[in-house]
């Protein structure tokens, strides 16, 4: 198999595209699908000053090396959640990105800031850990980016994340989550800007993007993650995308192009405890935290 | 031929040469799951394996 760009040997097949690359043709091919991307969604400007939630995986530490290289001002903020063991190794993995790149990271400690850790609030509360982390991070990375004045929040979901979300959506017809499933989150009252650049980068190309860029990443799974659903999900669609090459674009990217889904985001109430907007007179993750560090 | 597998790393021996796209067949594996990685290389599918390689089968999908 050869590139298709300058026909030496192939590194990496992208069947959607009928075409495969040599690691530098690759590489261009992910950068450039990345600005495409951010200038079709208009997500952010070189002026702009942007953070990025890093969770040491391949995802993020790709999506912050792209913007990089692209010249934006992108900062960073790693949310540590207590996991034995994991999220220490995670952390390492982000402060030698930032070291090699000469970068800038803020680390919130979930527990020295809001007095529990994962573990701790699934078992207090017996949700999902998986649902405690999502709720969690969702809250604190935009607490840090509206406190540190940032013009938009960047996430490393990719294609597969957003597909799979989608999916899951669909079949269980959550039509307020549908509503709010989009590639940029307009700014409202207490809530920053929120913009996923990867949306037309699927996961195995972030992880080729990696390796073949040199990037370090946590490539174990959370010790927490068993009976993910949304990894489910995606092994059901990646047995679709396997049959017909091109079908998870084509789901997310039809998706995207059908405005009567997207509702424009509702004024919210402000929660009693934190201020911040929710549908509820406490957010959820005051709730979580309020039953997390119950005595 | 060796196979280094994930989630719990592990080591298989496979019968080569054999194609990537024919090993990941024989593990069982949804080539769009995973890389599958030589020393610093990515290999394609139609790459042959020859019996003294050793290769990675890392999985791509993750929960975020």
């Amino acid at each position: 198999m050869h590139c298709r760009v300058c026909r030496e040997r192939a590194a990496v097949e992208v069947r959607r595209h009928n075409a495969a690359f040599c690691r530098d043709h690759f590489i261009d091919h992910v950068v450039r699908q990345v600005e495409r991307t951010i200038h079709e969604f208009d997500m952010f400007g070189h002026a702009d000053r942007l953070v990025i939630g890093v969770s040491g995986g391949k995802d993020s530490l790709a999506l912050w090396d792209v913007l990089h290289r692209l010249g934006y001002r992108c900062e960073g903020i790693y949310l540590d959640l207590g996991i034995d063991g994991y999220s220490i190794e995670s952390r390492e993995f982000i402060e030698r990105f930032v070291k090699e790149r000469d970068l800038i990271l803020r680390v919130v400690d979930l527990h020295d800031r809001y007095g529990f850790t994962i573990p701790q609030a699934a078992e207090s509360t017996r949700r999902s850990p998986c649902s405690a982390c999502g709720l969690s991070k969702r809250y604190v990375l935009n607490e840090e980016a509206v406190k540190g004045g940032y013009d938009a929040l960047v996430m490393g979901h990719n294609l597969d994340d957003e597909a799979a979300t989608l999916f899951s959506n669909v079949l269980n017809w959550n039509i307020e989550y549908l509503a709010r499933q989009r590639a940029v989150l307009p700014a409202s009252d207490g809530l920053v800007k929120k913009v996923k650049p990867l949306v037309r980068v699927a996961e195995r190309e972030t992880a080729a993007y990696a390796v073949l860029s040199g990037i370090d990443y946590e490539v174990d799974e959370c010790p927490l993650v068993a009976g993910n659903t949304v990894n489910r999900m995606k092994e059901w669609m990646a047995l679709l995308e396997h049959r017909s090459p091109g079908v998870t674009q084509h789901f997310l990217g039809g998706f995207y192009n059908v405005d009567s889904f997207h509702a424009p985001t509702p004024v919210l109430p402000s929660c009693e405890s934190c201020g911040r907007p929710t549908t509820a007179t406490t957010c959820a993750f005051c709730r979580l935290q309020e039953r997390a560090t119950r005595q | 031929m060796n196979v280094i597998l994930r989630h719990p790393r592990r080591e298989v021996t496979i019968d080569a040469p054999i194609s990537v796209d024919r090993m990941l067949k024989a593990l069982d594996i949804v080539p769009e799951t995973v890389l599958v990685i030589r020393g610093s290389d990515l290999l394609t599918r139609d790459t042959t394996l020859g019996r003294d390689d050793t290769v990675e089968v890392r999985p791509v999908i993750s929960g975020g």
